[in-house]
């Protein structure tokens, strides 16, 4: 080491190990949370195909490029494709997750006050992907 | 030391060459040209998302494979043979042999190189730099995608023979009196970046060929009507091109490690620890391919064990800029042009490596992950630590190169105009992921906050255009009838530092 002492470099190293230590940790913690899915989620099938996406509730209702959902209520999609890989996102509520042709991928997600969202594709699908679009509308609970 | 420019031959002498410096010459320009025609494309995409609605670019396709051909072109056809430049010049220099292990070798591998951007230019290819299946297996129109194909597999066995290249060079011909441990930094980013080129591009060149197969229809790798899987091809894709953005990015911190010594006349910090960071990032690169496929639905485990695997590299590159600053620490520096490009290119350096902690992390991922974040983390990386190594080290071989200086005032203007642009255009569009705009659109809804950022961007895009073209216009000038260069100590720094340049091998 050219003779000279080289502590400070090993200080500095330490304190970056431990910051990524604790992000790491951190991200783990709140990852883990966020996977667990409630129990009593209401399943929504959602499929995406150039150039929109479609939606299937439990109850059979069907809608496409409009979501109706109610808040306080906890929903779990299941993410479809029938065409080339898309991303079903609503941002507002980081829900990001791809659709895959030839899988089924899951994420949830719980509103908890009325409104509209923006539903939007985020993996590239070809030439109408940057309007993939589409509308959360979330509803006053019906009871 | 080279002097090429002073003395003229006739052009087909440097074309047919195998001697080192000439094919570095020949890399140097060439990647030059590119990084002219890639950028160009960089501004027409800017100056399409100005406001929302087609401007003058007119439909999604055209844009579509601008983009495609933009990253394909500035990674591919810039960055690497511009990183090989540098190699070709330097790296026999500093191991003291008389030319590269393998002239004849040296002299292919750059002559694949422009057939493959021919193939990917005239093909235009729109499925991103990405390719990603199935929509480059059933949607992507042909020839372009199967001429991007083929472009890519010859860049890939050239950076694979370059490679073989640079690693017998400095552990077969290095001189007898030279240890490994008294290589110089830069020859050590070049081991480190070609080995992992060895281990990384087979990957990728397996998968281009299973690509082609099954857009032949004779296979179904990637393709699920056929049973095949696209996660797959996103596993093989990445397995390639993770470990890649460290070969862009160890040759040019190994440029700032002669940049940074000697502007600060002050020797290196800690040789020794530059040297363990090379190491410990060409083998931590290859620990955190899947960082970029969270979103595919990977298991918790699958996404944990990425998490910290790309975490682990953030000390090795921490020890690099720890480095920089201690060497500059009480030196008595001087802010020529390539000291100011290596000194923003740490800086970005650093920028970049803080918002790739943010990504890594997994719940923040889901936020981030390909939206405008994404492109603007990379483009931090390619454009503010890689593109400002490399040109400060452009600047800082000029006069070796050329034996004329450029226009120090010019060089300084370029500098302070390209980092206020790439700060305006690659910050903001960090933002604007967060806003949640997707990347790869060619239009967006008019969301007053969307259009403020993209219109910061794009004239920060176009700040960037014109230093550009007052760097063109520099290096002609200068190169032709810039003020001879005193090439004992060009930047009068007191000539105290061994060049390794001043001795040249003679052609033979």
């Amino acid at each position: 080491m050219g003779g000279h002492s080289n502590w400070p470099e090993w200080i500095y190293i330490g304190i970056v190990i431990a910051l990524m230590t604790w992000v790491g940790a951190e991200a783990w913690n709140v990852e883990r949370l966020v996977e667990h899915i409630p129990a009593d989620a209401e399943v929504i099938k959602v499929t995406g195909q150039q150039w929109f996406w479609s939606f299937e509730h439990e109850d059979g209702t069907k809608e496409i490029g409009e979501l109706h959902v109610e808040a306080g209520k906890a929903y779990k999609f299941e993410i479809y494709s029938k065409d080339v890989n898309h991303s079903f996102n609503i941002h507002d509520y980081v829900v990001l997750m791809d659709a895959v042709p030839g899988r089924v991928n899951t994420v949830w997600f719980a509103p908890d006050k009325a409104g509209e969202h923006d539903i939007q594709c985020r993996e590239y699908c070809g030439l109408i992907h940057y309007n993939m679009r589409g509308k959360l509308i979330v509803e006053e609970p019906s009871s | 030391m080279v002097l090429e420019l002073q003395k003229p031959r006739p052009i087909w002498q440097i074309m047919f060459s195998t001697h080192h410096t000439d094919v570095g010459l020949l890399y140097l320009i060439m990647s030059l040209g590119f990084l002219f025609l890639g950028g160009a494309l960089a501004l027409a995409i800017r100056a399409e998302l100005f406001l929302p609605g087609a401007q003058f670019i007119g439909d999604a396709m055209t844009f579509n494979r601008m983009f495609t051909v933009h990253g394909t072109t500035l990674i591919f056809l810039f960055l690497l043979p511009f990183a090989s430049a540098v190699g070709n010049y330097f790296v026999p220099i500093m191991v003291r042999y008389k030319d590269m292990a393998y002239p004849k070798l040296n002299a292919i591998a750059f002559w694949m190189i422009p057939p493959a951007g021919a193939l990917i230019w005239l093909g235009f290819a729109d499925f991103t730099w990405y390719a990603t299946p199935p929509y480059s297996i059933i949607s992507a129109p042909g020839p372009a995608a199967d001429m991007w194909i083929f472009g890519l597999k010859i860049l890939g066995i050239s950076s694979i023979l370059g490679a073989i290249n640079f690693i017998v060079t400095i552990l077969k011909c290095k001189h007898p009196d030279m240890s490994i441990g008294q290589v110089p930094l830069l020859a050590w980013s070049f081991l480190s970046s070609s080995l992992i080129v060895l281990v990384a591009i087979p990957t990728f060149a397996a998968a281009l060929l299973m690509l082609l197969t099954d857009r032949l229809g004779v296979s179904g790798f990637f393709n699920p009507a056929m049973g095949g899987d696209p996660i797959a091809y996103a596993h093989l894709f990445w397995f390639t091109f993770h470990p890649e953005v460290y070969v862009l990015v160890i040759p040019a911190i190994g440029m700032m490690y002669e940049i940074i010594p000697r502007f600060s006349r002050k020797p290196i910090f800690s040789y020794n620890s530059g040297v363990f960071a090379f190491v410990l990032l060409s083998v931590v690169s290859f620990s955190s391919w899947a960082h970029h496929m969270y979103a595919t639905g990977m298991s918790f485990t699958e996404k944990t064990v990425f998490m910290v695997g790309t975490l682990a590299a953030v000390p090795a590159s921490a020890m690099h800029v720890f480095n920089f600053i201690a060497t500059m620490w009480n030196g008595r520096i001087k802010f020529a042009t390539p000291m100011m490009w290596a000194v923003g290119g740490i800086a970005l350096f650093f920028s970049a490596g803080a918002g790739g902690v943010v990504n890594s992390a997994m719940p923040l991922d889901f936020s981030t992950h390909d939206t405008y974040w994404v492109v603007g983390h990379f483009h931090l990386f390619v454009m503010g630590t890689i593109a400002f190594g490399s040109i400060g080290y452009l600047y800082y071989m000029f006069p070796y190169v050329t034996g004329r200086m450029y226009n120090e005032k010019l060089g300084v203007i370029h500098f302070i105009l390209s980092f206020i642009g790439t700060i305006l255009v690659f910050f903001t569009q960090h933002i604007l992921g967060l806003y949640g705009m997707p990347r790869r659109i060619f239009d967006y809804p008019p969301i007053p906050e969307w259009i403020a950022m993209n219109q910061i961007a794009t004239v920060g895009a176009m700040i960037i255009g014109v230093s550009m073209a007052i760097f063109l216009a520099n290096i002609i000038y200068s190169s032709g009838k810039g003020k001879i260069a005193n090439t004992d100590d060009p930047f009068g720094l007191g000539g105290k530092y061994y060049y390794p340049f001043e001795q040249k091998n003679p052609h033979h």
